[in-house]
Formats: structure tokens, C-alpha cells, sequence
């Protein structure tokens, strides 16, 4: 198998953008990431995507992306799995080049929310659980985590106010991301004081849904530009793991799965223990998401996870650094892009380069880029290495 | 407009009609005709009792397009006596609070118009408190 190294990285900021659609997005990102790997020549485009046929009336990216990247010609699809459609498309451009077929993949994730606002947005996510025995009964994403949190604070004595931790890191994080949505931290006030959403999910528990696009190039070693100006970023490890769509189907809805499964199958490929992990990037669409994550991927012990950020044993160069731009609360939430924000987010860490942010001797991330309450998981290790 | 998709679930919707495992007795709830329990097949239906108890609950102040003239409105995570647990919202509480572990009866219910005043009305199973 070849070595798949991130060659190029681009990204727009998330938040609204009102005046820039769909394809302009997608565009964007792509034309940094290109110029970013030294101009690179894409073979084939993976879309990570979780809404636009809902939210903009518009399917078939690859195509529509691929021709306004002036890439007409080469291969390029979409790949769907709802909040982890950007970690999906990641490792279909990882798989193209590891197996030899595809010599520079090309991976954007693209959301663009604001093109529906109000119940029509609520209505489109809840299309990613399952149709006829969730969404008929009027849930919505953020009710269906607020069911898992209560859960979860009534079997493990969680105190109202355990997860602020959560926000409290993403916040203080996105403040030195210039990308972020959200660059201002907030004081533990802020979060016992904001409004209620789903009882006891509050306004500070739920990442907020943005528009965006984050792209990255990927290509085998021996492709790289003579030139090649960045430190050398690799995927060390690639998995992905599924579960019931439905929450009710779970046997044990407190102990994400997939969350464990895929990162043990991309830490064992890539040779290492959790202990080697310099930073996570989890996927906090919800603060009980994170929480989970942390136990899952065994960072804490079953019901526990919030007590990791509580301690802020979370924040920058502390036990595990996690959110280190903010993660989904602050950068923002958009959609399929999200993944690949992380995968932009890694890269910029390992290369050294996240000024305020940087985690101090980052050598290896995971990233895990979950859809629903982790109905899929796909985790990747990435890994800086001396040429 | 989704006629023939609620249609076909009129068993589950009215009567939590699900199926039961010939192999290990688990019962199921939504059927998926291979048993989750031990992975043989299961096509043996099996009515539910309609009664459980609130496994986890919440409350929904902005709903999606077709729940809006209900909001708000609680939705539990409903545990069955027979096993599965269901998604389901909680009706004619008046000011009763909700607890964990309050027992509760399935009741058949409108569930959402198709947010068009002249589209199909959806009816189905809710629960409310058992006395």
C-alpha cells in the first residue's frame, strides 16, 4: 500500500455566508487546497456533502463541482454519511491513493445551511435519523442528544451544570482560529445562563449549523513537488464503523460503538497506543457527543468523559487537547464539511503552524468525524514525519 | 405527499404490530424481519402490550415543518414491557411532570399534517401516563 501524505489544505470561514452559494464555496476551498500542494493535478474529486439536495434543491456535486473547479473529465461523486460525510469522502480519497489507482485525489466537504432557514432546516437534518420511526414523531437532532443526556445525567449523577467544560474549551480554542465562527472565549456564566433548547440541552450544548467548505489534496510520496515547502503530514491510519440509525435500537445507547471501533482499527494500522496521541479532534455537535467520544475512544472510563472536561483536562497542552480551532461549538458545524475541517484543523497543527492554538510538539491527531449519535464513525490518525 | 409510505406502516402506526424471534423469543420493535438479538431470521408477528415506561425524555419548543401547531411537545425514549425502547412523544400531560421510570400506555394520535392544508393528516401511536 502506498503512503498517502496531505499535500494541500484550504478552507473558507464558517458562518453565513449569504452572498456566496453552493459551488462558489466548494470552489474556494478547492483552489487553496491546489495551490497550497504546489499546483497539483487532481485525478479524481470525492464531495463530502450531507444536505444540498434538501437545503439547496441541488444533487450530483461531483459533477457540478468538478466542472466549476475547471476539472471536467476526471472521476468525482459524492459521498454521504449524514454528519460524517466529510470523514467518509477523507478516506475515499485516502483508499484511491493508497491502492495505487488514483495518483492526487481531490477531498471537499461542502455545506451550504443558509439556503433554508427555520422547522425547513430542523425538517432536512432530521432526514439523517431514521424517517419512520424518529423523525415521524416530530424529533429533531438536537432532542434526540438531549434524550442521550438526560439519560446519561441521571445514570451517572451528573450535576446541571457538568458539561460546560465542553463549551468552555471549544470557545477558548476558536479564538485564535481565524476561521472560526465563533472567536471569542466565553465565561462559565455564559453557559449556566443560556437558554434552555431541549431540557437539559442548552444553547452552549449544540454546535451551531454554518456554511462552509474545507478542502485537502492527497497524493503518494514520490508525487510531492520538488519544491515542496510544508512539513510532511501523513495518513497513518483510516477506519470507519456503523451502528443503528435509530437511537432506540441501540443495546446500549451510552457507549458509542463505532466511536471505539474505528479508532482502535486507524490506531492499530497506524502502529500506536492512545498515550501517542498528541491531540483529538472529536465531533462536538453536541457536548454529550464529546463526552461519549472521549469514553469510546478511552480517554475516560464510562460515565466520566464530562468530569475529563470539567477538570479541564481538555484544554490546549493538559491531558488530551481536543477542539484545539474550536471544534464544531466555536469554528462552527457545517454539515459534511465538518470532517474535513478536522482534517485541515490536524494538518495545520502538525505542520506547526496554529500560532496561538498550537498543541507544543504535535506529532500525531486523531480525528473522528461522527454521523447522528455516531450511527457512523470514521476515524483517521494523522501523523508528521521527517522526510 | 407520502401516501404510500405511511400507508404501508399502518400496523406499526395503529397497533405496534412488530415480530418476535422463533429462535430466541426477543422481540422486535420496529420488524426487520432478522432478529438483532441473534441474527436468525425472525418474520413472526407479534402485537406489543402498549405499555412501558419513560426510559429518557425532553421537550421540543421549535419543531421541524408539519409539528409546528403542536409545539411544544415532550418526546420519550419509551421502554416496552416485552424489551425494545421506541422514540415516541408523551400526550395529555397537563401539568403532570415527567420522571424517568413513570409507566405509560401507548394512544393512537394525530402526528403531523404534511404541511399543506390540504395534505394527509398522519396518525400513530403516542403515550401517556398509566395510572
Amino acid at each position: 500500500m502506498s503512503e498517502v501524505i496531505i499535500a494541500g489544505i484550504g478552507q473558507t470561514e464558517v458562518g453565513e455566508h449569504w452572498e456566496i452559494g453552493l459551488r462558489e464555496l466548494a470552489i474556494a476551498a478547492i483552489q487553496d487546497a491546489v495551490r497550497d500542494s504546489g499546483g497539483l493535478k487532481p485525478q479524481a474529486l470525492f464531495v463530502g456533502n450531507m444536505l444540498a439536495p434538501n437545503l439547496s434543491n441541488q444533487a450530483h456535486l461531483g459533477a457540478l463541482l468538478a466542472d466549476y473547479a475547471g476539472l471536467t473529465g476526471i472521476e468525482a461523486v459524492t459521498i454521504e454519511a449524514a454528519g460524517a460525510s466529510g470523514g467518509a469522502a477523507l478516506r475515499q480519497g485516502y483508499l484511491a491513493v493508497a491502492s495505487g489507482m488514483v495518483d492526487v485525489a481531490l477531498v471537499v466537504g461542502v455545506e451550504k445551511f443558509t439556503d433554508k432557514i427555520g422547522a425547513g432546516v430542523d425538517a432536512a437534518l432530521a432526514t439523517t435519523s431514521d424517517s419512520d420511526f424518529e423523525a415521524v414523531q416530530g424529533m429533531t437532532l438536537a432532542a434526540q442528544a438531549a434524550l442521550l443526556m438526560k439519560r446519561y445525567m441521571h445514570e451517572y449523577n451528573v450535576p446541571k451544570d457538568g458539561f460546560a467544560g465542553f463549551a468552555l474549551t471549544a470557545h477558548a480554542n476558536g479564538a485564535n482560529n481565524p476561521c472560526a465562527m465563533f472567536r471569542k472565549a466565553i465565561k462559565p456564566e455564559t453557559y449556566t445562563k443560556a437558554e434552555m433548547v431541549s431540557e437539559p440541552l442548552n444553547m452552549f450544548d449544540i454546535a451551531p449549523n454554518a456554511d462552509g467548505a474545507a478542502a485537502v489534496v492527497l497524493t503518494r510520496r514520490d508525487l510531492l513537488p520538488k519544491d515542496f515547502p510544508h512539513p510532511l503530514v501523513r495518513i497513518a491510519g483510516s477506519a470507519s464503523s456503523s451502528d443503528t440509525l435509530a437511537l432506540h435500537d441501540r443495546k446500549d445507547m451510552l457507549y458509542f460503538d463505532t466511536a471505539q471501533i474505528s479508532a482502535g482499527k486507524a490506531m492499530k494500522q497506524a502502529g500506536i497506543v492512545l498515550d501517542q496521541v498528541s491531540f483529538f479532534e472529536y465531533h462536538d455537535a453536541f457536548s454529550i457527543y464529546a463526552a461519549l467520544s472521549l469514553e469510546a475512544v478511552g480517554f475516560a472510563i464510562k460515565g466520566r468523559g464530562w468530569k475529563l472536561a470539567e477538570d479541564g483536562e481538555i484544554s490546549l497542552n493538559r491531558k488530551i487537547s481536543c477542539a484545539t480551532m474550536g471544534g464544531m461549538k466555536a469554528r462552527g458545524f457545517p454539515g459534511g464539511a465538518a470532517g474535513v475541517y478536522q482534517a485541515v484543523e490536524a494538518a495545520i497543527q502538525l505542520r506547526g503552524q496554529a500560532e496561538a492554538s498550537q498543541v507544543t510538539g504535535a506529532k500525531i491527531a486523531l480525528i473522528q468525524s461522527l454521523g447522528g449519535p455516531a450511527s457512523t464513525a470514521v476515524s483517521h490518525i494523522f501523523e508528521r514525519f521527517e522526510a | 405527499m407520502e401516501i404510500p409510505r405511511h400507508w404501508r406502516l399502518k400496523q406499526q402506526r395503529y397497533s405496534l404490530v412488530g415480530e418476535v424471534c422463533p429462535h430466541c423469543d426477543h422481540k422486535i420493535f420496529p420488524p426487520r424481519d432478522i432478529c438483532p438479538n441473534c441474527g436468525d431470521e425472525a418474520k413472526e408477528l407479534f402485537t406489543f402490550s402498549g405499555k412501558g415506561e419513560v426510559y429518557s425524555y425532553t421537550k421540543i419548543y421549535e419543531a421541524p415543518t408539519g409539528f409546528d401547531a403542536n409545539a411544544p411537545y415532550t418526546v420519550a425514549l419509551v421502554k416496552l414491557e416485552e424489551g425494545p425502547i421506541i422514540t415516541a412523544q408523551l400526550t395529555d400531560l397537563d401539568s403532570t411532570p415527567v420522571e424517568i421510570g413513570m409507566p405509560v400506555e401507548m394512544v393512537t394520535r394525530k402526528m403531523r399534517n404534511d404541511g399543506d392544508e390540504r395534505g394527509i393528516i398522519v396518525y400513530g401511536y403516542k403515550f401517556r401516563l398509566r395510572t
